[in-house]
């Protein structure tokens, strides 16, 4: 079995390796490694060919692969070693990874530091369970996604998109543009679930119905999807009797939620946060387990690829310290907590030696609120959704003020600020 | 086509049907000199009541005495063993516990011992402690229970393809996709209709599963019929596996054995199943109310599942018989036709059971045996890469570097088990997923079905547009993109 020492190990190569790598290179490590089990770096990127990735970061609409290359491109310039078409198997909590290739067979690759870059998974029908038979058809929205830009096959030709997630939103645009029809997409929610400009630019634009507080209550078809069954949820998501409606179709796409993929993370004993179903990290993103890092969708899922490249380079940066022994000690640690109306805030916990930035989400849409960080700073908004993630930063001068050692993120509404 | 167009092929033994039964039968056949077929309608063996039921090899404690399901259970455990042994066959011998709420379900769950003690099981009664210690998970409130550490499990699918494959591999021919649409007999003869083909056979082995009321008709033989009865089970995600070491079965109803926690020989923790009857053979839907059904009963037997880690389900139907037992026999009408009918559960458990007896039975009928000098009861060793240390898994990719590439990243499937998998007779999606597990995991084939699909293709040298999930009908992927603005021009 081949031998590998190196200073810090990236596990996965889309976006949120690719940053990582290469702040952990510029921070000074000497020997940086990014495995990727796909053919090329980019990761979920790459099938994401339509445009609006970038616009915070580079200041510009660009696609997927265009975003992914410009980092590739980087990575390239440097020393940084990667190796592709390389599953890895196992992370231990020593560090150790075990890895392996068509090329090299097994390889044990031990690191100073790791970074967990995985990404995440599509929610599948299984976990939705929806009633009915189990015929071809049934896709989840990502795995679609990939048929149909990467391999360059049409799955079907009369869609129903259930879940208005961003990737259903995305391939309720691209079905519509390959010629099929796209009959409905249903969500169950009251309001949609993806960002407001892709049901602006995916489905109005093309007079696809959205079908809100409504879900999918069977799947006919025995060999193929011969049509599904729709009807209207009460406030506790149950169907109301009455509303149901059949609408034939040969595809139904799943689009209802993204899974960070925490498989390796939970093997090498790092906690998990039950909401997030990522690693629960301090503000140099490490876990608990000492010297594995995490960034990315595999730490929370993020809408907006520029937030996966900063909290990242974050992650890459004291990845980098760590390896070299660099680390700042930590004078002080301050737990954070969800408090109304937050779902969850990254990272959980922080010390106060350097500038931090919390990402979270709201639990439900709110209007007319204000953001209140522990009650160090108060930041008026106009509305808060669930599909559009929050970020703030805090000065270390900041939270020399908290009084405590817990940090109380809220939402409340402006008459009451 | 017309019967008359169609060409007559002949066979000394036909056997309609290929499940856990006909495949048992088939193999068990092949250690003779004959001309055997086995004809299957599906596009592979195995996808009949076989891939969908509860994969639990039963104790032989459960049936009523006298029964041929009590004779058949017990002896069929018995041969699990070697039989999984010789075919490389995963067989998890992890013991199955009928537990008591109450101390009136202890009173039943005692005479199940009794029962099971006066076949020759190998039964234990637990105290409420040993309950606890050997299964922590279970509710506190169960009062004891009986063990049989020789129940087990298998993965039914997996059986019966290495069965085919065993017995293909000792001389039994096959055709897949091809389904018996009438039957007659002339004299001795026994004909055989399928849309090609005219086939005919001395001796016929029904073994048609929910359909072998049907084409005993064909024959003549109405004096039994099937009353389908439905199942629905849900699987759990692998991360809870170690919740229950043993399957966990309740004290059992009147006419099944209730919603049991299962250990797959898989990994995942399975529950179910219900016991619906139904109008249709093929109604295989599953519903809110029987998850409701099983999720309940599964959390009185271990109250901490969470649905949330549910990953799939899937219902099945089982053959039950009007006559409430299993059915073998040959036909009182039909010289040299023989029912393998009723085959309900524990009918996996008892499948080479029966099919043991089968050659007998059909000497009975008249047809001659002769041992097979050449029979060899094993089939090639199946690589399961998961199962290797990190050192043979090494050394295996530096043999066959198709064994580096990972293909299903959730439980860890490379192409080479992959292509095995299709050299061994896999032709669709759904069978490589039953036989390797690649798409059986967390995703569900959400990264590696686009993957599989390009593999199948290449390896069967079809469009890729032609690959099925499950057989003509199930193509993945319909069309090439753009294809539908295509327009015929003049
Ligand atoms: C189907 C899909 C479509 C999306 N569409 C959009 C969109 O349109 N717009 C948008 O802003 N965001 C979109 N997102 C979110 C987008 O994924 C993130 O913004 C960003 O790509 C996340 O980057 P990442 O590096 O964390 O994860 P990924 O891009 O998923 O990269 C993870 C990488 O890790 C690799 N990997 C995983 N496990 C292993 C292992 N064991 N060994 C080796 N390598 C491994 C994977 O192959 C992959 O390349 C989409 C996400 C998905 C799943
Ligand atoms: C929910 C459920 C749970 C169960 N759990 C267990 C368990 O834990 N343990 C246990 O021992 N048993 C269990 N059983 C029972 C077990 O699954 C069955 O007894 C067994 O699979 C029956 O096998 P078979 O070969 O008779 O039928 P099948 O597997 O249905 O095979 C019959 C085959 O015949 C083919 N066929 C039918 N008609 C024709 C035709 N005209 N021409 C050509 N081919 C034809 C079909 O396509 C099919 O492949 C369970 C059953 C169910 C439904």
């Amino acid at each position: 079995m081949k031998k590998v020492h190196v200073d810090v190990a990236v596990i996965g190569g889309g976006p949120a390796g690719l940053a990582a790598a290469l702040a952990a290179r510029s921070e000074g490590a000497e020997k940086v490694l990014i495995i990727e089990r796909n053919t090329e770096l980019g990761g979920i990127l790459q099938q994401c060919i339509h445009h609006g990735f970038g616009l915070h970061r580079f200041k510009e609409e660009l696609t997927g692969p265009e975003y992914a290359q410009r980092f590739v491109n980087l990575v390239k310039d440097t020393d940084i070693d990667v190796l592709l078409e390389t599953m890895v198997l196992e992370v231990t909590p020593e560090r150790k990874i075990y890895a392996v290739n068509s090329e090299n067979g097994m390889l044990e690759i031990t690191a100073k530091a790791v970074v967990l870059a995985m990404g995440c998974r599509e929610r599948t029908r299984g976990a939705l369970r929806i009633p009915g038979g189990r015929p071809a058809g049934v896709y989840s929205a990502g795995t679609a996604q990939r048929y149909v830009n990467i391999d360059g096959y049409l799955p079907g030709k009369r869609a129903v998109i259930l879940g208005s997630g961003d990737i259903g939103l995305i391939m309720a645009r691209r079905f519509t543009l390959e010629g099929a029809k796209v009959e409905a997409v249903v969500e169950v929610l009251p309001y949609a679930a993806g960002l407001t400009r892709n049901v602006v630019q995916c489905l109005e634009d093309f007079d696809i119905p959205l079908y809100l507080q409504s879900t999918v209550i069977e799947i006919h078809g025995t060999k193929r999807v011969e049509g599904v069954t729709i009807a209207q949820v009460d406030a506790d998501w149950n169907p109301i009797p009455g509303t149901e409606r059949k609408i034939e179709c040969d595809t139904l796409l799943l689009s209802v939620g993204l899974v960070p993929e925490n498989e390796l993370s939970s093997q090498a004993g790092v906690a998990i946060d039950s909401i997030t179903n990522g690693p629960i990290v301090d503000d140099s993103m490490m876990t608990s387990v000492s010297g594995i890092f995490a960034c990315g969708n595999v730490l929370h899922v993020h809408d907006l690829v520029d937030n996966v490249s900063k909290e990242s380079e974050r992650a890459g940066r004291y990845a980098g310290r760590f390896a070299l022994g660099t680390n700042n000690s930590v004078p002080r640690r301050v737990k954070v907590q969800a408090g109304n109306n937050i779902r969850y805030v990254v990272p959980h916990e922080v010390s106060s030696t350097e500038p931090v930035e919390f990402f979270m989400r709201v639990q439900r849409p709110e209007d007319d609120v204000v953001l209140d960080v522990g009650g160090l700073r108060r930041i008026r908004k106009a509305s808060v959704r669930p599909s559009e993630m929050l970020d703030v930063k805090i000065t270390p001068e900041q939270l020399q003020n908290l009084e405590g050692d817990t940090l109380i993120m809220q939402i409340i509404p402006q008459k009451e600020a | 086509m017309d019967k008359a167009k169609k060409s007559t092929i002949t066979a000394q033994v036909v056997i309609v049907g290929g499940g856990i039964i006909g495949t048992a039968v088939a193999r068990e056949l092949s250690r003779y000199e004959l001309d055997v077929l086995l004809i299957e309608a599906e596009a592979e063996v195995g996808w009949g009541t076989t891939k969908a039921n509860s994969g639990i090899v039963h104790g032989g404690f459960h049936e009523e005495p006298g029964t041929l399901k009590a004779k058949y259970c017990f002896s069929g455990n018995q041969m699990y063993p070697k039989l999984c042994e010789e075919l490389d066959v995963c067989f998890e011998q992890n013991g199955i516990m009928m537990v008591a709420r109450t101390p009136h379900e202890m009173e039943t769950v005692r005479l199940y011992y009794k029962r099971g003690k006066e076949r020759g099981v190998n039964v234990q009664l637990f105290s409420q402690e040993e309950v606890a210690r050997q299964e922590p998970n279970l509710d506190p409130k169960i009062v004891g229970a009986l063990f049989a550490p020789e129940g087990g499990a298998v993965m039914p699918f997996e059986l019966a393809a290495a069965l085919m494959e065993n017995a293909i591999q000792n001389g039994v021919k096959y055709k897949m996709n091809t389904t018996v649409i009438d039957a007659w007999r002339e004299g001795d003869k026994k004909y055989l209709e399928t849309p090609e083909q005219i086939i005919r056979a001395d001796y016929v082995v029904n073994a048609a599963g929910l359909f072998s009321d049907d084409l005993a008709r064909m024959f003549g033989d109405d004096y039994f019929s099937i009353r389908p009865r439905k199942g629905e089970e849900y699987i759990f995600d692998l991360s809870v596996k170690d919740f229950v070491k043993s399957t966990i079965f309740p004290v059992p109803g009147k006419i099944s054995k209730g919603i049991l926690v299962i250990p797959t020989a898989a990994g995942n923790l399975m529950m179910g199943p219900t016991g619906d009857n139904v109008e249709e053979k093929e109604d295989l839907g599953t519903s809110q109310d029987g998850f409701n059904r099983v999720f309940e009963g599964a959390k009185r037997l271990v109250p901490s599942l969470d649905a949330r880690k549910i990953i799939a389900q899937f219902a099945g139907v089982r053959a039950a018989s009007d006559r409430g037992d299993f059915i073998v026999e040959l036909s009182p009408n039909v010289p040299g036709l023989l029912h393998l009918a009723g085959i309900e559960s524990p009918g996996l458990t008892a499948a080479p059971a029966i099919a043991a007896d089968v050659p007998g039975l059909l000497e009975e009928a008249g047809l001659q045996l002769e041992e097979k000098q050449s029979f060899n009861p094993r089939r090639a060793g199946v690589v399961r890469f998961n199962s290797l240390s990190r050192e043979e898994q090494d050394a295996l990719v530096k043999k066959n570097p198709s064994f580096g590439r990972i293909i299903c990243r959730c439980e860890s499937i490379t192409e080479g088990e992959i292509v095995d998998a299709i050299h061994r007779g896999a032709r669709t999606l759904d069978g490589i997923k039953f036989r390797v597990r690649a798409g059986a995991g967390r995703c569900q084939g959400g990264f590696c079905q686009p993957l599989i699909t390009q593999i199948l293709s290449r390896e069967l040298d079809i469009p890729v547009t032609a690959v099925t999930k499950a057989g003509p009908g199930s193509e993945q992927v319909r069309y090439v993109a753009k294809e539908l603005y295509d327009e015929e021009v003049r």
